[in-house]
This record gives structure tokens, C-alpha cells and sequence, in this order.
């Protein structure tokens, strides 16, 4: 009886959500006209550079974030309640704000004649060229995605047991000892998610790389152009979406199955 | 130790915050320059509020997130009711449809949705019916990535809550429709309203989605920034978001307060923060 409730959302989400996944796969195999070709997908090769590109880049600010990330959930964890509510707030009001005009705010900053030269030349330092670089486009990745790498793992060190820790060290355990055997196995769970939750956005994001990195084109950019922008070829665009889907797909899987067995470790 | 870690994160806001903060400064500066501040002025916020573009963009904002928030909010209410009570089999099948848009690159849920319009349009057309990308199509793009964060909100709550409430009710010679009113309805509340304002504040900042479902008559404000971000940049951009921040900043604290006046009100009982 209840269950009729569910019936709308499941029309819904066959209409909205399946039928337009089922879409991306029937243009990716066929031409302009309809008929069943392989072509879309043979020609996203020549696009491999791009696609390994995104893949580096989106890696690398995975890797920044988790550095980074890490110790400012360890940090929150540790703190007072009411002070953990507060750096939670802080953490996350960022993200609050539109990602197009925080993006906007980095170009502001590191143009050739933007305010961290300015304030180079001042202390009497050479100008540096950082608009229009990867580096640039990696920043941009990690300023708009560390908090997804620091809530996740936060929430799961709050939860972490203290008397753990307290019997690692009344049973000899030094200060790196109880990270390395207790701390870090029971955050993984957290750090898992955090990876997902900024490399998936990070490897396949389009705009990013096109205010901060210049010309660069990254798997998003080339998807654009075919879907909106000036190629037009939606077969190819949903040719690469396909792509990209399925490189995330098994990034997911590899993700799971190493949380799974990292946590098993864990338990034993 | 307490020091190293006080200053890695004062390190950490300056570094998540300078970019805001810089924003917010520019706002006020007399001239154009983005490096030099020149004097201050509140001339760029006359401008926005001149601006037929940003105001107009700003309405369909608006819209589009109060419709697609609330439409969202009852298929999801609805499908968390439904799918409790559904065996293990189904309940897993339907988290799984239900995780589909939240794992999948937002570009790729735009492209898919994009293709599906574009499919239907060129249907229609053929049917001598004129049709294109407009607000319908942009709304039911944001009632699709907001369904899913609804039904995780509003899902636990039903599953927290006794399962004999409902029985009894019956009992009680309630009719199904009036138990889950009376019953169901008011004990998974706080769930509800957050799974609505959870997606009203997504709908309200979403880029990626909409720039592939809108047309033309349909730009949203983040659809108007990224525009002004490609031509020559005014500082009414800085002003916008400037505002912008102010606003979030005040519905947040608003948002907190009521939290921490509840939690003091009723101590024992525990209240997830909308934040967290």
C-alpha cells in the first residue's frame, strides 16, 4: 500500500535519470543520422592526450587535497564541541559561494599584473608567471574541493573511538605508532570518500581549466564543445561522456574494493 | 603541538578565505583596476541593481529553485515512504537508481539530459509542435540532482522511527493517507525540511547542469556570471558577489542560532546540524 508512494520517483528517475543514461550510449554508437557505427568511440582516441591530461591533473589535486586535508580534519576532530561546529561552519561557507566566482577570485590574484605580483614587486622580487599554467589549474582544483576531502575524513575521525588511541599508547605505542597502526587504518573509510568526492568532480571539470589555465582543454572543455559549444557533434560528446563515465566507474570500484579490504585489516 | 596546529589552521581559512575576502574588497574600489585600489565607492552596487540582465537572471533563479526545490521535495518524501517499505531486494535496487546522478560528474549528467531534450525536441518538431531548451527543461534538470539528496535526508528518519506508530494509528481507525499525515509525516519533519533547503540552496548554485538544459529564456544567475566572466569583467561581479556572500553568511547564522536555541531547549535530544 505504502509502497505506491514511490511511484512517481520511479518514473521520474526512469524518464530523467536511465532513459537519458540509455541516450548517452545510443548517440555514442551511432552517426548523425542513426545508424549503428564504432566511429565516435575510435575517434575519442585521437582525445587520449586530453583525457590522460585531466586524469594527471585531477590525480595530483586529489593528492594536495588529502595532504592538506588530512590534518585539518585531525585538527577538527580534536578540538572542543563548540569549536568543531564553528570550523565545520568555516570549512564549509566557501563552498557556499558560487565555484565560478570563487575561480573569478584566483584570476584576480595571480594575473601577471594581479595582486600577488603586485605584491612581489613590493618587497622587490621578480614577477612570476602563474595564470595560464597547470599549476594554476591544479590550485583552482584544490581551493574549490578541499573541504569535500576534509568533511568526509572529518566525520569519520569524530567517531573514532579515544579509548583506541589510549590502549595503543598504554600498550607502548609511540606517537606515530598509534597514527600509523590505529589512527590511519580507522580513517580510511573517510579518506576513501574524499578521494571520490574530489577527483570525480576535479577530473571532469570544464571550466576551471579555462579561466586559470588558459587554452588548456581538459575532458570537461572537449565534452563542451562538442554538446554547446562550437563542434556540434553530440555523437562525439556523448561518445566521450561514455568514456569519462566509465573511467569513473572504475576509479569508484578500485576505491571500494581497497576500502573494503583496508577496513577488514582494520577490524583484525 | 596546540601551536603548530593553531597556525596550520589560521594557514588554511587565510588560504580559503583570502580569495573571498579580496572579492568582496574590490567591490568597493573606485577605479577598474584589479590590483591597485584606487578609493572606495558604491557605484558597481548602483550598477548591478540597474542591470536587466542580472536582475532578470536573478528572478529566474528564484523560480527555478523554489519550483524544483519543492517539487523535489514531495517525490522524495513520498519515494522515502514508499521505498521503506519495500523488502531488501527493492530497497536496493532503488538506492541504487538513487545514487546514479549523485556519483556520476555532473557533465555527464548535463550531457545525458542535454541529449535526452535535444531527442525530444527534434520529436516534437516533427510532430509540428514548436519546442526548445526553456524553463521547463532547466526545472526538471534540477528536480532530477535534487531527488536524490531529498530521499537520503528524509530516508533515515523513517528508518529511526517506530514502526508500530503507524499500525497503531490504523488501529485507531485512521485511514492509511491520514496515519501517514498524522503519523508518519510530523516525526520525519526536521528531515523534510532539510532535504528542501538542501536542495533549494543546490538548485540555487548549480553551473554545470544548467548550462547544458537552459536556453536562452532560462539563464540563471550563475548561467550570467560565467558569461560576464568570459567578456571583458566589470567589478559588478565583485559587488554581486560580494552580496551573494553576505547573504549566505546571514542565512547561515540564522540557520545556526535556531539550532543552538533548539539543542539548549531540549538538551538531551540530539539534533544533526544542516551543515555537517
Amino acid at each position: 500500500m505504502k509502497k505506491r508512494a514511490a511511484l512517481p520517483y520511479i518514473v521520474w528517475m526512469l524518464v530523467f535519470t536511465i532513459v537519458p543514461m540509455i541516450m548517452v550510449v545510443y548517440f555514442a554508437f551511432t552517426t548523425k543520422e542513426g545508424a549503428f557505427t564504432l566511429e565516435n568511440l575510435i575517434q575519442v582516441k585521437e582525445y587520449a592526450g586530453t583525457f590522460w591530461e585531466s586524469i594527471e591533473l585531477g590525480a595530483v589535486s586529489t593528492l594536495i587535497c588529502l595532504l592538506f586535508g588530512y590534518p585539518m580534519a585531525a585538527i577538527m576532530a580534536r578540538s572542543k564541541a563548540h569549536v568543531q561546529r564553528t570550523l565545520v561552519l568555516l570549512c564549509m561557507m566557501p563552498m557556499w559561494m558560487n565555484f565560478l566566482l570563487r575561480t573569478y577570485a584566483w584570476m584576480t590574484i595571480l594575473e601577471n599584473n594581479g595582486l600577488f605580483n603586485s605584491f612581489l614587486q613590493l618587497i622587490g622580487l621578480p614577477k612570476l608567471q602563474m595564470i595560464n599554467t597547470s599549476g594554476a589549474i591544479v590550485l583552482g582544483m584544490v581551493y574549490n574541493f578541499l573541504p569535500f576531502m576534509i568533511i568526509p575524513i572529518y566525520t569519520v575521525m569524530v567517531k573514532l573511538d579515544t579509548r583506541l588511541v589510549e590502549a595503543a599508547q598504554d600498550l607502548g605505542c609511540n606517537w606515530l605508532g598509534v597514527f600509523r597502526r590505529v589512527i590511519l587504518p580507522l580513517s580510511v573509510p573517510g579518506i576513501i570518500s574524499g578521494i571520490t568526492m574530489v577527483f570525480v568532480p576535479a577530473a571532469s571539470t570544464f571550466i576551471i581549466s579555462k579561466l586559470l589555465g588558459g587554452g588548456t582543454m581538459l575532458i570537461g572543455d572537449i565534452i563542451e564543445l562538442q554538446i554547446t559549444g562550437g563542434a556540434n557533434n553530440l555523437n562525439l560528446g556523448a561518445a566521450m561522456s561514455l568514456v569519462l563515465m566509465i573511467i569513473v566507474l572504475i576509479t569508484m570500484m578500485v576505491m571500494n574494493v581497497f576500502g573494503d579490504r583496508e577496513s577488514e585489516v582494520a577490524l583484525v | 603541538m596546540k601551536l603548530l596546529s593553531r597556525i596550520y589552521t589560521v594557514l588554511m581559512f587565510v588560504f580559503l578565505y583570502a580569495p573571498i575576502v579580496v572579492l568582496i574588497v574590490f567591490s568597493f574600489n573606485e577605479s577598474k583596476s584589479r590590483s591597485m585600489f584606487t578609493g572606495f565607492t558604491l557605484k558597481w552596487y548602483a550598477e548591478l541593481f540597474r542591470d536587466d540582465v542580472i536582475l532578470n537572471a536573478l528572478a529566474n533563479t528564484a523560480i527555478v529553485a523554489v519550483i524544483s526545490a519543492l517539487l523535489a521535495t514531495v517525490i522524495g518524501t513520498a519515494a522515502a515512504v514508499g521505498i521503506h517499505a519495500m523488502n531488501n531486494k527493492l530497497k536496493n535496487v532503488m538506492m541504487t537508481i538513487n545514487n546514479i546522478p549523485m556519483v556520476n560528474p555532473e557533465i555527464v549528467t548535463g550531457v545525458s539530459l542535454s541529449l535526452l531534450f535535444v531527442f525530444g525536441i527534434q520529436l516534437l518538431q516533427k510532430l509540428g509542435v514548436d519546442a526548445s531548451l526553456n524553463m521547463v527543461t532547466l526545472v526538471i534538470a534540477h528536480v532530477t540532482f535534487n531527488i536524490p539528496y531529498v530521499l537520503l535526508s528524509v530516508y533515515p528518519k523513517l528508518r529511526q522511527m517506530n514502526p508500530h506508530s503507524y499500525e497503531a494509528a490504523l488501529d485507531l481507525g485512521c485511514t492509511p493517507l491520514q496515519a501517514v499525515y498524522k503519523v508518519i509525516l510530523p516525526e520525519i519533519m526536521p528531515g523534510v525540511i532539510t532535504g528542501c533547503i538542501m536542495a533549494f540552496t543546490l538548485s540555487l548554485d548549480d553551473f554545470v547542469i544548467s548550462y547544458f538544459t537552459s536556453g536562452p529564456t532560462s539563464q540563471t544567475l550563475p548561467l550570467v556570471i560565467y558569461a560576464m566572466t568570459k567578456k571583458r569583467i566589470s567589478p559588478k561581479i565583485n559587488a554581486l558577489s560580494a552580496l551573494l556572500f553576505a547573504t549566505v553568511l546571514i542565512l547561515l547564522l540564522i540557520v545556526n542560532i535556531r539550532q543552538m536555541r533548539d539543542s539548549s531547549k531540549n538538551e538531551p535530544k540530539k539534533e544533526r546540524s544542516f551543515a555537517s
